[in-house]
């Protein structure tokens, strides 16, 4: 499935690996399994997780220092709890890969990486009815907005800016 | 009136802009038309029973003479010569078509407003207390809080797809006129022991089908902590809100099938773990918005005006609307006027581009430049010299403004209803007329005293029947239109949902009925007892059989 982030299209590095045993460096492996292949990483591969949007966060947090990728899946675009798992998982501390993997569109791309998303996973059909091209101009759209503590650039602290210039 | 700096004004262009693109992306198959809906939705396009409807945010209620007057202009230009005020306090065209939309959208931004949210599953237009800045019972004015929370949820890059939508109310007194407990959130202003200014914080009401009065959650949150206090909120909400059912789907019912106890407690750990400052907007923040809410320049005039009282006594219509449309002002020698939009026979909120021009003039030469919008879906001008009054109300009765009816029966709220709208089981419009040319008599009217009807015209209860004190709704019974009388309801702090009175009823016999319910009233009140405190005081039973009289009334 294609995957993008805020450059544009980029290679996927991460093999699935539901139940952790595909013989590669990096694997995406099932909520379910994510204790057992952490436990048996004697040989130091890369591990991320795939959870699904309704994961109670609390579960996982004690594993987040090993774990390198969350894969949050949304069933549908209009699904926006992700949005929240990812907020919660920066406001944790997770400094891992943190991929939206799920029908999203291109007007949602400024959102997930406000909210700490670092790359999007599509469908096939659905990346090629909204090529990159659309989600690179749709990212960039409304250049600022209103809320503090979401990464992007905000207006409240441009005006705090404006006001010490004396503006 | 807030005015926006260089960083609002960019933002609501970028959105016009963004919505063209949207449009192209729609038009060109980018996007799906399952796609498409929600972001159309978000810039307030409704696909309607005949045509699109565009619904323009105006938050809190509040407008200028120049925004009324670029609202008449689109009514003219892409509309059949009028718009309509809405219970949200918004204004809907139902008549525009979709590729003159960005177009209007540029209008609106030309004169400061927008679009946004105005529907879809996200935080929707902020209202708040219509007399704010006027009232004397007032601890602060709600406005400051609504715009900062209408910036802060413009595009909120988590909540813009939450489980359904989400509806956030502010009054800054303690007689509540802003229906706070039939929202998502209602926020009251208040001080605490120690002379501190906060929150009360209220969640989980609502109407619709399943009518909720809010529970509080917090008592008093100290003002500096809103954002981030309503970003844990809604995130709990964002998380834990079902979605498995859209009729399930609105926070209230999250509250009430976890309770508001476990809801609280969610919240309160979610708030626990976040880094507040870094989400609250600052105190210059804060404090800029709230310079723009500065009283105006009021004149120190005498508590009592000889040229209104002569006036008074010299004109007994002017007396009569002077008596029913005005409301105290806290400063001496100035008057609030509810300016109705309840003309008998007409459909209520209605109003075309001559009369938005009218207000606009009145607006500007006798009211600070400022107007209000009503959840009861009337004009308020906030600040006019008593002085002033009695040449207001002649240009109010020349351009047929004048209805001396606000707060009584024939005040009626009304959903637009099966006329219009593609969700309605039943008409709400021609009921509305018919029950205010039945009760036309201005002293009867006054007779009666305060009564609030409203009308919807399904369960989802878009006129609020539930909190009206005769609340009516349209359902349609095997091929017919069939009416439910509820009675009780009340929007204010003693909120309360209305109970049903019985079978529901012909189009045609809902005057009948209204007026059986209304002479029990007559019958059995004591001296100045309102409509609302008879019915607690008498039970639903007389009232029954009132309304079984009507059922089994010869045709």
């Amino acid at each position: 499935m294609p995957l993008l982030d805020r450059n544009g299209a980029k290679d996927n590095a991460w093999v699935i690996s539901e139940d952790g045993t595909a013989d590669a460096e990096q694997i995406i492996v099932a909520y379910a399994h994510v204790k057992e292949a952490l436990a048996g990483n004697g040989r130091g591969r890369r591990i991320g997780v795939a959870i699904s949007n309704t994961v109670k966060l609390a579960e996982l947090l004690p594993h987040l220092a090993e774990i390198e990728l969350v894969s949050i899946t949304f069933p549908a675009y209009g699904d926006g709890r992700g949005f929240s798992i990812a907020k919660q998982l920066r406001n944790a501390g997770f400094k891992g890969t943190l991929r939206a993997s799920g029908p999203l569109i291109a007007d949602q791309f400024a959102y997930a990486l406000a909210c700490g998303f670092d790359e999007i996973e599509l469908p096939d059909a659905h990346a090629e009815r909204q090529p990159v091209e659309q989600w690179l101009k749709a990212v960039n759209a409304i250049t600022q907005t209103y809320q503090h503590g979401f990464g992007v650039q905000n207006i409240l602290d441009a005006r705090r800016a404006a006001r010490a210039n004396g503006k | 009136m807030y005015r926006y700096d260089e960083f609002d004004a960019r933002f609501v262009r970028e959105r016009v802009a963004q919505f063209r693109d949207q449009v192209a992306r729609r038009l060109d198959g980018s996007l799906t038309e399952d796609e498409f809906k929600p972001l159309r939705l978000k810039n307030g396009v409704y696909l309607q029973l005949h045509a699109y409807m565009l619904r323009v945010a105006i938050p809190y209620g509040t407008l200028s003479a120049r925004q009324l007057r670029q609202l008449a202009l689109i009514g003219e230009k892409y509309d059949r010569g009028y718009g309509h005020f809405t219970t949200r306090t918004n204004m809907q065209f139902n008549w525009p078509r979709l590729r003159d939309v960005p177009e209007i959208l540029d209008l609106l931004a030309d004169v400061e407003m927008h679009c946004i949210q105005t529907s879809g599953n996200c935080i929707r237009n902020v209202t708040a207390d219509h007399f704010a800045g006027v009232a004397a019972d007032e601890v602060e004015d709600p406005r400051p809080t609504a715009e900062l929370i209408r910036q802060w949820s413009s595009l909120h890059p988590e909540f813009d797809y939450l489980p359904r939508k989400f509806k956030i109310a502010v009054t800054g007194s303690a007689h509540d006129r802003a229906v706070i407990k039939a929202h998502d959130i209602g926020l009251r202003i208040l001080r605490n022991a120690k002379g501190e200014i906060g929150y009360e914080v209220m969640v989980g009401g609502g109407l619709g089908r399943t009518p909720m009065i809010a529970k509080t959650i917090r008592a008093f949150l100290p003002k500096h902590e809103l954002l981030a206090y309503l970003e844990a909120v809604l995130r709990v909400y964002n998380l834990e809100g079902r979605r498995d059912n859209k009729y399930k789907a609105r926070v209230k019912i999250l509250v009430h099938e976890i309770g508001a106890e476990k809801f609280t407690e969610l919240v309160e750990a979610e708030y626990a773990g976040l880094d507040g400052p870094s989400i609250d907007a600052d105190p210059q923040e804060v404090a800029r918005i709230a310079a723009y809410f500065a009283a105006p320049a009021y004149e120190k005039l005498a508590p009592r005006s000889s040229a209104y009282e002569t006036a008074k006594a010299e004109n007994r219509a002017f007396a009569t609307w002077a008596s029913v449309n005005l409301f105290p002002h806290k400063v001496p020698g100035y008057a609030a006027a509810t300016i109705s939009l309840k003309n008998i026979g007409e459909a209520p909120g209605d109003v075309t581009s001559a009369q938005m021009r009218v207000l606009a003039d009145l607006a500007e030469k006798y009211s600070f430049d400022e107007l209000r919008i009503t959840h009861a879906q009337n004009v308020v001008l906030p600040h006019v010299k008593q002085d002033d009054l009695f040449a207001v109300w002649q240009a109010l009765v020349a351009a047929d403004l004048a209805s001396a009816n606000a707060g009584l029966i024939t005040d009626i709220i009304a959903c637009p209803g099966l006329d219009y709208c593609s969700l309605a089981t039943a008409r709400s419009i021609p009921i509305a007329q018919a029950l205010a040319q039945r009760f036309a008599n201005q002293q009867r009217q006054i007779d009666i005293g305060e009564l609030n009807i409203k009308i919807s015209g399904c369960i989802n209860a878009c006129g609020h029947h539930h909190v009206g004190h005769i609340g009516i709704l349209g359902l349609e019974k095997s091929g017919k239109e069939s009416y439910q009388i509820t009675l009780g309801g009340d929007a204010t702090l003693n909120a309360a949902i209305g109970e049903n009175l019985g079978p529901g009823l012909a189009a045609q016999d809902v005057p009948d009925a209204i007026e059986r319910i209304v002479d029990v009233y007559l019958k059995h009140r004591k001296a100045d007892e309102p409509f609302i405190d008879a019915v607690r005081r008498l039970g639903l039973e007389p009232f029954k059989i009132a309304l079984q009289e009507t059922l089994h009334a010869p045709a």
